[in-house]
């Protein structure tokens, strides 16, 4: 296994290997299950993947990138996802896209250089009634404002 | 004692309700007063949210936006009582929350109890009529089940608009050991959220529609397949299912009839496509959502190679209220083909945001205009996209066309899923044009080349005729690529994306540098 994963991580790992071994369909749930406790699906552990699974590793390797929702590289403390579909985008929201690259210092799919936030693009977070919208970790913001999302940043990840 | 409503619906939460709710508790602490906080769903007026709403003798009154700075004063005007002159002076004061305009107008059948009960009190769903129409389903037979549904002329609402009680029957009479209720519950589009509030806000009215199917056509196992940007509608949903289930309205011999019904909710990761039903299942199956060729129907075929209902959130949780009044009750409502409600979602640039259930048949204008109260920006609102990214956008002399499938098929545009986006003069049209292939060109499951290519070659186009190149010769490129996408593509990404596109340009050429005349040419 990858050694850049710790014991724990490699037996969190495990324990949800054997958990969905046998649900039908259980490779989604699974990569949930990783992605939630790890942050990313470390392709090292594809392998161990297919064999529980009786899949090949190109199979596992097709799923998970297919789905924009699972990564496989560690990501920041913090997930910052900004919604970019239509209803957001009549409330100005390609403004706030700019206004947070240039305050980040980051485009989508980065980091902050302190580790702190990665900044994805999401389409439509069904908040569309307060566009526009960001989800900071697992909560949505609506009515958001360049400001609003730097002091809402601040709050989260140093407060 | 005073009961007090904060709501813990997502929207009313990214407005602040859980500091509110946080607030009114210590302040009630502080004061020594005895408080019920109840946490209930929104009522759908989202510009009033966090919506508070105190009991009183009378009804509820609601007082809103409150936000935690409002919640000293709001105590002083409230204690001892709500319905005194005090609280009417209140600045947020609103009045009784069933007078509101915009509620007292809606016609409320699936939305009956949103906004209203504690989502994740199974008491509070009883003592609201829930389960009356798993109870009455309990005393028919399957194809009495499917007949009342078919009777209702209710149609799927996730876009396609097809009959759902032929698709269920379908399935009552595909025979097999095993069959499935899968809920198509990944809510995609732009402008949507009415599936999720069904989920926040009333999950045991989706439960109990989704049991009431596997009942109809005999399968014993559902799945609910939930976008994995609803992480609150995650954790409602299992609550609900988990209380079901104790209770003996979910699992082996439901309420002792004999009937078995598993339910449980399965997360979606991100892709588009995978709202499509048969990318749905692909996805179930836990491989890449790949769009099928049909037939098969799912129906027939559908996950894991058995007979399977796919539905909509509110398709399936507007079965409990058919079974409960009837299906004539439902069918009265509405107009042509287009029976019974449709819970439409405003948003956008709209002064007045929210959730608004009406018989189908009102116009786009009063939407907009009686329940939006206009633009939020106050400038005219210049186009409407109707039903998620795939929709047309409308122009202004298309408002009064109401809401009824037939109605905006003869207009070249789809309601979908009942979502309305509006736009202010300030946008622009071909820019709108050249984010639907590319949102096309991101999403695309690329099993078919019109979709996969051709919304690549879309965005590349569309980028020479904002920079005015070979004028006539790049808009006739982009009508032939349109039409190889309509009338070559596999699935209803690729085959509608040249909805927005076109109606785009022919609804407002001069955004794509065009006057009429070259636009039609
Ligand atoms: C690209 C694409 C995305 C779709 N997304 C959804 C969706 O998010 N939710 C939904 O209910 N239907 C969606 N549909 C429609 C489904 O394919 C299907 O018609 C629907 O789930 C059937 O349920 P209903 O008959 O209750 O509407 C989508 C279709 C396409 C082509
Ligand atoms: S139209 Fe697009 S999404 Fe649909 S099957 Fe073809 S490639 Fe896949
Ligand atoms: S379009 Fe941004 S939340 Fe729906």
């Amino acid at each position: 296994m990858d050694n850049t994963l710790s014991h724990e991580q490699h037996a969190q790992i495990q324990a949800h290997i054997q958990a969905h071994q046998h649900v039908p369909g259980g490779l989604m749930p699974l990569l949930h299950a990783i992605q939630d406790d790890i942050g990313y699906v470390p392709e090292a552990v594809y392998p161990e993947i297919a064999k529980a699974l009786a899949l090949s590793v190109a199979e596992v390797h097709g799923v998970v990138s297919f789905y924009h929702h699972f990564r496989t590289h560690p990501i920041g403390k913090h997930v910052l996802q900004v919604c970019r579909a239509e209803s957001c985008q009549a409330m100005g929201s390609e403004k706030l896209e700019a206004a947070l690259k240039a305050t980040l210092g980051v485009d989508y799919h980065q980091t902050t250089t302190d580790g702190n936030v990665t900044l994805l693009p999401v389409y439509c977070l069904g908040n569309c009634g307060c566009s526009p919208a960001v989800m900071l970790d697992d909560e949505v913001y609506g009515r958001m404002s360049a400001e609003k999302v730097t002091d809402l940043i601040a709050e989260v990840c140093h407060g | 004692m005073v009961k007090v409503y904060v709501p813990i619906d997502s929207t009313a939460l990214s407005l602040g309700a859980e500091r509110t709710a946080k607030k009114m508790m210590q302040e009630a602490q502080a004061r020594g007063v005895d408080v019920t906080l109840i946490r209930n769903g929104s009522r759908g007026l989202f510009w009033l949210e966090p919506l508070v709403e105190v009991e009183t003798a009378q009804g509820r009154i609601a007082f809103g936006p409150v936000q935690p700075k409002d919640v000293a004063g709001l105590f002083d005007a409230i204690f001892t009582d709500a319905l005194s002159d005090t609280a009417k002076a209140h600045p947020l004061y609103l009045g009784l929350t069933d007078e509101l305009a915009w509620l007292k107008q809606q016609q409320r059948l699936t939305f009956a109890r949103v906004g209203i009960i504690d989502p994740i009190s199974l008491e509070d769903y009883l003592a609201h009529d829930g389960y009356k129409g798993l109870n009455n389903a309990l005393g028919l037979s399957g194809a009495d089940i499917v007949k009342a549904v078919t009777d209702s002329g209710l149609r799927g609402r996730g876009g396609a608009a097809f009959p759902t009680g032929i698709k269920w029957n379908t399935v009552l009479n595909a025979p097999s050991e095993q069959k499935y209720v899968v809920c198509n519950a990944d809510e995609g589009d732009s402008g949507t959220y009415s599936d999720r509030m069904v989920m926040e806000d009333d999950p045991f009215m989706l439960i109990e529609g989704m049991t009431i199917a596997g009942i109809a056509v005999g399968a014993s196992q559902g799945y609910i397949y939930l976008r994995s940007e609803y992480p609150h509608a995650l954790k409602t949903l299992n609550e609900a299912i988990r209380k079901a289930n104790v209770a003996g309205y979910l699992g082996d011999d439901i309420l002792g009839s004999g009937h078995t019904f598993h339910l449980e909710v399965r997360r979606a990761a991100g892709a588009y496509v995978c709202g499509e039903e048969t990318s749905l299942l692909e996805s179930l199956e836990g491989k890449r959502g790949l769009v099928r060729f049909k037939p098969p129907l799912p129906a027939i075929e559908g996950l894991f190679g058995k007979p399977t209902i796919v539905n909509n959130v509110i398709s399936l949780a507007t079965i409990p209220i058919i079974l409960d009044k009837g299906a004539q009750y439902y069918a009265d409502y509405g107009m042509g083909r287009s029976r019974g409600t449709l819970p439409i979602q405003l948003a956008g640039n709209l002064k007045q945001t929210g959730l608004v259930e009406l018989a189908f048949g009102a116009t786009l204008r009063e939407l907009l205009y009686d329940y939006g109260g206009g633009s939020a920006s106050g400038r005219p609102i210049r186009a409407v996209q109707v039903g998620g990214p795939l929709g047309a956008y409308l122009p202004e002399s298309q408002f009064d066309t109401p809401l009824d499938y037939e109605e905006f098929t003869k207009i070249w545009a789809v309601l979908g899923h009942g979502g309305i986006v509006a736009f202010d003069d300030n946008v622009d049209m071909a820019k709108m044009a050249r984010y639907a292939f590319e949102f096309c060109a991101v999403e695309s499951c690329g099993k078919c080349t019109p979709c996969r290519i051709g919304s690549t070659r879309g965005v590349e186009v569309m980028d020479k005729i904002v920079l005015g190149k070979n004028h006539p010769n790049n808009v006739q490129l982009l009508r032939d690529l349109s039409d190889t996408m309509l009338n070559g593509s596999l699935c209803a990404l690729g085959g509608m994306t040249p909805y927005p596109v076109l109606s785009a340009l022919n609804h407002f050429p001069e955004d794509f540098g065009l006057s009429n005349k070259e636009a039609a040419a």
